[in-house]
């Protein structure tokens, strides 16, 4: 059974509140980039408890050296990425008692990332796109020194701004998820909603729309919706942000009432791939990195037992 | 374990929150080699927690609003602790400050003309709050990250500093840390350190910290010599969550109660009317219907008391909870469903309708919160001039919340936000002109840096079963009970002697496992900050002999004069924490007048 590409079940409802203490079985990846396995973990059950406070008292009481990235645990911050049997969510939001805690519950590193160590993934490739993107350019001020935006031009742009930057969109992606090849030239959702902001943001006087076409690699994304769907955030990354900028892509290039529209009074030239690359003077993502697991479970073989099992 | 990478700049800033990205962003546009180190990834840092908004007398809704104004209320806020040049800087800058961010992409909420919308909160006389619904830290951090990005600053995250480097004259030359991927450690040659890593309130039980805040910045400054400041005010923000257990601790915006939500007992009453402590009086309202009016109407009514400062509202919801009234779990109610529409809830405060919908099942549309104090913001800190930020160590500055002064012994909310962008550049700025007039790199010495990291590294060789979040729970057990909101002599002493036991138990850690990504050390060297910083909070709490701020004594209630004017100074001295009281700064007679008139 391969449970990486399905997303898991519909959340059970919570069990009674007053119902005896159960044990928990949790099952972890843990291993580093040269390889690893899932190891299970036994504790009893606690009321309110979302998926990191288990795992912290996992690394509180059995595996000192369990590896895990967390922040706030107030879903802020977007640290605690990983894939909560299969699917990939934040662990300090995600309820245990949405989980159908009868079956263990795996937790899995993204799989999209390289393995630092245990649950904790090298997401640099996303710090390395976020260097290519064009910067914000604003129009100059009013003449008494103010910026006037009307809310309603901004709604859509706060929308985007709510990213916390969890990867989780990254994450499900397939067009990186299971094509490592395809992040040197594919900037995947996150960026695609950072883009769309930008050229929608009221202020803004660069056009990018050559550049996210070209360098961006916008084109790859068959809008499959998974971004969407796994963002928590709620951010419609697939209706909001990539179509409209598939839209104006199309427009720019086929418009010619737009292109004169352009030429003549809106904006500026677009910035040349190369021009954005000198200007960040970042590298894009390096290749050759190792493949995260493959599974979230089954054809790993037996999972071990932990040491407080 | 001593073949180090090195790197060398003009100027290194430790953190990446709001204050060191202003303050990295400064000093690279004034020109100077840059390096921005953080304990997490960049973007990650506590900032992204702040709900509320940015204070700044910009007076879009409220005319009559001005940096006086906004001084005043922010002295008063910090019941006249405050460094008074501080606040007027703060007061003096914040607008430009905002509008920057502006300029940088942010996205503030507008009014029907366009421009800022700004909110109520506590303790501010007009609507003061820049913000982006509930979540105006991210905005904030994402403006300047992004910024930091576009000039190109070197940045180094998820690399942990364990000590300063300093020369043969204690000038500060440096950092030695390393990076929580593979342990291996960095060292850095700067000319100037700007310290920017926030506060200390993993060491209580119940806190809205996130992970990082286990004050790192001001054990750097204590061991490298440097002064801490009135360390026995910490803040405990009145609205925390309550339950779920987990997320015991979790903020609840003040943003609620600015936008007319009510605090209640299991009575169903709004008790905050019993709680009007005669300073606050003359400017608040003494019955419902006058608090009401108010939201409307500020010329002519004064504030509810629900909009006290946080320190009077904490104490209320305590002394309502002790006293037998409070919700099922052991807070009060904050009630923003009987006050707005459902509509108006989710538009105001969407994070935090999210935050009680995902982790209590709770509809803030239909049904009150629980909610009770939590441990939130160290006004204390790092001791720093003024106008520069400069600590009392050469080549040491510090901004934010690891700095000290700014907010007395109380801090109004929507002040942390503005603090870190007029300290953050201030810092930066000095940071930059230091290194850029002629300063020769001071050389490093080499046993300096294999002592620190033979330290580091010696929680491996230790034997037994004495381990990190052991002793870090007792820590928070410790601080939480005995060092918490209502101080007193007995428990304060036993405090002290805890923390003697805690820092020998501390000290025999063993550490399982090897140096890659390894929590359970990064722990013991975050416990090290932490025992510092809380003998450093007793030790103050103990010799403020007076209630004031963030400071509560049962032993000695209110006010008492030969206090107001004193500053508890803490520092590290041979292996031994000691304080001395030394007088504030007195501010000038026409700051002085601004308070004279409004007396009557």
């Amino acid at each position: 059974m391969s449970i990486d590409t399905e997303p898991a079940s519909t959340p059970q409802p919570s069990p009674p509140s007053e119902a005896p203490a159960r044990e928990l079985v949790m099952r972890l990846w843990r291993g580093d980039a040269s390889g690893g396995r899932f190891m299970e973990y036994r504790l009893a059950q606690q009321e309110g408890e979302v998926v990191l406070d288990v795992v912290h008292r996992i690394q509180a009481t059995q595996a000192h050296d369990l590896a895990v990235r967390w922040n706030c645990k107030a879903g802020k911050c977007g640290s605690c990425s990983a894939e909560i049997n299969g699917k990939p969510a934040l662990m300090c939001m995600t309820r245990m008692s949405t989980l159908p805690v009868d079956e263990p519950v795996t937790i899995s590193p993204m799989r999209a990332f390289p393995i630092m160590r245990d649950l904790v993934t090298d997401v640099s490739y996303n710090f390395e796109v976020a260097k290519l993107i064009p910067a914000f350019k604003p129009r100059g001020r009013d003449a008494d020194g103010l910026y006037r935006m009307a809310q309603v031009d901004i709604d859509r742009g706060q929308e985007f701004h709510k990213c916390i930057e969890c990867f989780l969109c990254q994450d499900v992606c397939h067009v990186i998820r299971d094509h490592e090849e395809n992040k040197l030239h594919y900037a995947g959702p996150r960026f695609f909603v950072r883009l769309a902001e930008l050229e929608m943001h009221p202020l803004d006087t660069l056009d990018r729309r050559d550049y996210i076409g070209r360098d961006m690699g916008l084109g790859y994304c068959n809008i499959t919706k998974c971004c969407t769907e796994v963002c928590p955030e709620e951010i419609h990354i697939t209706d909001n942000a990539i179509i409209p900028l598939k839209e104006r892509l199309v427009d720019a290039h086929y418009d010619p009432i737009a292109w004169l529209g352009r030429k003549i009074t809106r904006r500026p030239a677009p910035l040349p791939a190369a021009k954005a690359r000198e200007f960040t003077g970042a590298a894009h993502a390096q290749a050759g990195v190792p493949a995260p697991p493959r599974t979230a479970g089954g054809d790993q073989g037996a999972p071990e037992p932990g040491p407080g099992a | 374990m001593t073949d180090n990478e090195r790197h060398d700049f003009d100027v290194v800033v430790i953190g990446a929150g709001g204050a060191g990205l202003r303050a990295a962003i400064e000093a690279r546009e004034m020109g100077a080699r840059t390096a921005l180190v953080c304990k997490s990834l960049l973007g990650k840092a506590h900032t992204v927690m702040a709900e509320g908004g940015i204070a700044a007398a910009l007076a879009n809704v409220w005319p009559e609003d001005n940096w006086q104004v906004h001084f005043r209320d922010t002295m008063r806020g910090g019941k006249m602790l405050n460094n008074w040049r501080m606040a007027q800087i703060h007061a003096l800058e914040a607008p430009d400050r905002v509008l920057e961010l502006e300029e940088w992409g942010a996205l503030f909420d507008r009014t029907a003309d366009g421009r800022i919308l700004q909110r109520d909160f506590g303790g501010h006389r007009y609507a003061r709050l820049a913000h982006v619904g509930d979540r105006t830290g991210l905005e904030m951090i994402r403006a300047l990250q992004h910024r930091a990005v576009s000039i190109g600053i070197d940045v180094f995250m998820e690399c942990k500093i364990v000590r300063l480097l300093q020369d043969d004259a204690g000038e500060v030359n440096g950092a030695v840390g390393f990076w929580r991927e593979t342990g291996g450690f960095v060292t850095f040659g700067a000319k100037a350190v700007v310290l920017a890593t926030g506060g200390l309130g993993k060491a209580w039980k119940f806190t809205s910290n996130s992970w990082e805040c286990t004050g790192d910045g001001m054990a750097l400054a204590l061991w490298a010599g440097a002064d801490l400041i009135d360390m026995e005010a910490i803040q405990f923000h009145p609205t925390g969550m309550i339950w779920p257990t987990s997320a015991r601790g979790l903020l609840v915006t003040e943003g609620v109660r600015g936008d007319g939500g009510v605090l209640k007992n299991q009575d169903d009453e709004r008790f905050m009317f019993n709680y009007i402590s005669p300073f606050f009086a003359a400017e608040t309202a003494d019955t419902i219907e006058e608090a009401d009016q108010w939201y409307k109407n500020k010329t002519d009514f004064r504030r509810p008391p629900e909009l006290l400062p946080r320190d009077e509202v904490a104490r209320a919801i305590n002394s309502e909870v002790k006293a037998g009234r409070g919700s099922p779990h052991g807070g009060v109610f904050l009630d923003i469903a009987s006050r707005r529409t459902p509509e108006e809830i989710r538009r105001l405060l969407p994070s935090m309708y999210h935050q009680f919908k995902q982790l209590a099942d709770v509809d803030i549309t239909t049904t009150a919160m629980e909610v009770g104090p939590t441990c939130h913001y160290a006004m204390g800190g790092v001791r720093v001039e003024a106008d520069t930020e400069v600590t009392t160590v050469e080549g040491l500055y510090a901004a934010g919340e690891v700095a000290g002064g700014m907010h007395g012994s109380n801090r109004l909310g929507g002040n942390s936000l503005s603090d870190l962008v007029v300290f953050g550049r201030r810092a930066g700025m000095s940071a930059a002109r230091r290194a850029l007039d002629g300063l020769d790199a001071k050389p490093i010495s080499q046993a300096q840096v294999a002592d620190i990291t033979r330290h580091a590294v010696s929680y491996f060789d230790n034997e037994g079963t004495e381990d990190a979040y052991s002793v870090h729970r007792d820590l928070q057990e410790t601080m939480q009970a005995l060092v918490g909101i209502i101080r007193v002599e007995s428990e304060l002493l036993e405090a002290k002697e805890k923390l003697v036991e805690l820092q020998e138990r501390a000290s025999r850690c063993a550490v399982e496992g090897n140096l890659s990504f390894n929590p359970g050390w990064h722990l013991t060297l975050d416990l090290e900050s932490m025992l510092a910083v809380s003998n450093c909070t007793t030790l103050s709490a103990l010799e403020r002999r007076e209630s004031r701020g963030g400071h509560t004594r049962e032993d000695f209630p209110g006010f008492r004069p030969e206090f107001e004017n004193l500053n508890m100074i803490t520092r590290f001295v041979d292996g031994s924490y000691v304080l001395s009281q030394e007088p504030k700064p007195q501010m000038p007679e026409e700051l002085a007048k601004l308070f004279a008139e409004e007396a009557h």
